[in-house]
């Protein structure tokens, strides 16, 4: 028998027992599905947070009002009123600061915006135009807040490609016209580029106003709710973070770090604290896909072993009429691998299929991991190897005669 | 063609010995015609299988065309069984769901007989056992008797020196039996050695030579009407 013979025989006995051969393949479909689906959506989501913290901007550093809280106690009072537009400016100018490149004091409420008779409630940030440097914004249309705007309190206004869409439909270019933000008028000047992201991390979702304007006209306000700080490079990230705390402690008079009456945190932390959460959800995905490999492999070898004992006879009849031992064992082999493989493949498409409907539905990346796929149809391809070829292989090794009496 | 010294074949099963064949010498020239007689259980089913080099003795020599069964290696013996020997089994043993035509074609395609002339081959025989319009029938489409002629068509498949059948007729009418005969005494005035087990007195005619065998033993050897001295 030559190789095509072998795989015609194989094919050939897998088709007499349909049922079966299908039952088996299911067995590996859905374990392979299930393992492709979980381990691709896990990495899409660690993907996804990950890469939405990146694009807030890279050695980014941000200084927060309010106290650090340690134990749960907050250690001065100070509330969400403790940073100024002049704190910023401080951290400009000084002199002993010396590994921050940008700065950018935000003021960030949500407001209702409205065009014509389309309104939305929106984040309304008051910025700067270090804004656009610090948090890599870049426009698709008209320009970003200037220092004039700024300067001379202007009713000038951004808008995220999200708001875009929602007041004035997809694919309009407003700019020139105007938008009411709590009904004041706000000449458009400027569109950004689509940054993605949902819920809590949408970054289109936004419109942006001079800082001077949302204080002293949109929210009567003469605070800011965040600073945000890009250092010179990621190597000086601890420096400027001990400038900025020492300027500011000073600036606020207050003597010991521990009564700060803000937090200043790094890209680094939100990322290490995401990628925390973000692995432990993977690594549960992860434990539930291996099981359900482990249950899929049990599914193989346990049809294998009833395959090849119900088939001891046909092994003696084969061995009778002239088939050697490797002949035997080959085909057996075709058979298992033929059975993993096809059911590994269906079961990849439909893994993937699946954490591709899923990742659409929630907004994900998809992703496909190479190494998932190799792992799991490398696992189940050896489990039907090793448990087919075992009984294979005893039945092989008895008389023709032993092998046809076999019941 | 085929020499058998003190052969046994004892079955252990559960601490219970069964003695299937005890101390049996015999010897068959190529191109004799045997039939084995015997009543039910005396172990003729035993004998075949191992001069059929299916089953190994417990006990004694089985030498086929000068060589010693009991030393050859499994591949070596699978060869044997493929090349010299057509076996057609008391109980047919046929591949399940499988058509009778793949069935005939199962011994060519372990031998390396040219793939182009299998079918042609499968085809021929199966026509001359009356089997010219079941080609294509599983096996669990046919009856007994036409499932005993699949059986004996598969061993002719690959020309084998030596024919052994097990009770090859048990299930067919006497017309049909007869049509098998004139085929075995065909090959037979070719030169292929037969051996065939019976419990007909009429079929066993066919043969020249008639082996008797009662609980293990063989108690008459006749050879055209004369009796053979039986060794021991
Ligand atoms: N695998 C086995 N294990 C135990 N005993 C066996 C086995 N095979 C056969 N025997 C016993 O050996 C004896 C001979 O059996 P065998 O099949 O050779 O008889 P037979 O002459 O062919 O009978 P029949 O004419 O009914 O086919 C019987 O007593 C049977 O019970
Ligand atoms: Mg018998």
């Amino acid at each position: 028998m030559d190789f095509f013979e072998l795989l015609a025989e194989s094919l050939n006995a897998l088709t007499l027992n349909k049922m079966r051969t299908a039952l088996a393949t299911l067995g590996i479909v859905i374990g392979i599905g299930a393992v492709i689906a979980l381990i691709s959506l896990g990495q899409a989501g660690q993907k996804a947070v990950q890469s939405q913290i990146e694009s807030l901007g890279s050695n980014l550093l941000t200084v927060m009002p309010g106290a650090a809280t340690t134990g749960g106690v907050r250690g001065a009072a100070g509330g969400d009123t403790t940073l100024t537009y002049d704190d910023a400016k401080a951290i400009s100018t000084s002199p002993e600061i010396t590994a921050i490149s940008n700065v950018s004091p935000e003021l960030s409420r949500r407001a209702q915006v409205t065009a014509g008779r389309n309104n939305s409630n929106t984040q309304v940030v008051g910025v700067i135009p270090s804004y656009a440097a610090v948090r890599n914004v870049t426009m698709s249309a008209g320009t970003f807040i200037t220092s004039n705007n700024v300067d001379s309190e202007e009713k000038v206004a951004v808008l995220g490609p999200q708001v875009v869409s929602d007041l004035f439909g997809d694919g309009a270019d407003p700019v020139g016209q105007s938008i009411r933000i709590n009904k004041q008028a706000f000449r458009i000047v400027g569109i950004t580029v689509s940054k993605g992201g949902t819920g809590f991390l949408n970054q289109d979702d936004i419109v942006f106003v001079p800082l001077t304007t949302a204080q002293n006209q949109l929210f009567g306000v003469d605070y800011v709710s965040t600073i945000s700080l890009a250092a010179k490079s990621a190597d000086v990230m601890t420096e400027a973070e001990n400038q900025v705390v020492y300027l500011l402690l000073s600036r606020h008079k207050i003597k010991d770090p521990a009564n700060a009456d803000f937090r200043i945190f790094s890209q680094a932390d939100v990322l290490g604290a995401a990628s925390q959460v973000t692995g432990t959800f993977s690594a549960l995905l992860s434990g539930i896909a291996a099981i359900s490999l482990l249950v899929g492999g049990i599914g193989i070898m346990n049809i294998m072993l009833v395959t090849v004992t119900e088939r001891t006879r046909e092994i003696g009849l084969r061995k009778a009429l002239g088939a050697k031992k490797k002949t035997v064992i080959a085909q057996f082999l075709a058979e298992s691998i033929i059975l993993t493989f096809v059911g590994g493949v269906i079961g990849m498409i439909l893994g993937a299929g699946l954490s591709l409907v899923i990742s659409h539905f929630i907004s994900l990346p998809f992703t496909l991991s190479f190494s998932a796929i190799v792992l799991a149809i490398g696992v189940s391809a050896g489990i039907g190897i090793v448990f087919g070829l075992y009984p294979a292989r005893k039945a092989a090794d008895l008389s023709p005669i032993e092998a046809l009496r076999y019941e | 063609m085929i020499k058998v010294t003190h052969l046994s074949k004892i079955y252990k099963m559960d601490g219970v010995q069964t003695v299937a064949l005890s101390d049996i010498n015999f010897e068959i020239d190529k191109g004799e015609y045997v039939a084995i007689m015997g009543p039910s259980g005396s172990g003729k089913s035993t004998l075949m299988h191992m001069l059929g080099a299916l089953d190994t003795p417990t006990s004694g020599k089985y030498i086929l065309d000068g060589q010693e069964v009991g030393n050859l290696s499994d591949d070596e013996l699978a060869e044997i069984r493929n090349k010299k020997i057509g076996f057609v089994f008391q109980a047919f043993n046929l591949l399940p769901r499988t058509s009778a035509l793949k069935n005939v074609i199962l011994p060519l395609s372990y031998a390396s007989y040219p793939k182009e002339n299998r079918e042609k081959r499968a085809t021929e025989l199966l026509t001359m056992v009356g089997l010219g319009d079941r080609l294509h029938h599983n096996s669990n489409q046919l009856s007994g008797g036409q499932q005993q002629r699949v059986a004996i068509a598969r061993a002719l498949a690959m020309d084998p020196a030596l024919l052994l059948a097990d009770e090859p007729t048990g299930n067919l009418a006497t017309s049909q039996s007869e049509e098998i005969m004139t085929i075995f005494s065909d090959l037979n005035k070719k030169g292929h050695t037969i051996i065939m087990i019976t419990h007909e007195p009429l079929i066993a005619k066919f043969a020249k030579r008639i082996i008797t065998v009662r609980d293990g033993k063989i108690i008459k050897d006749e050879k055209n009407g004369k009796h053979l001295k039986i060794k021991v």
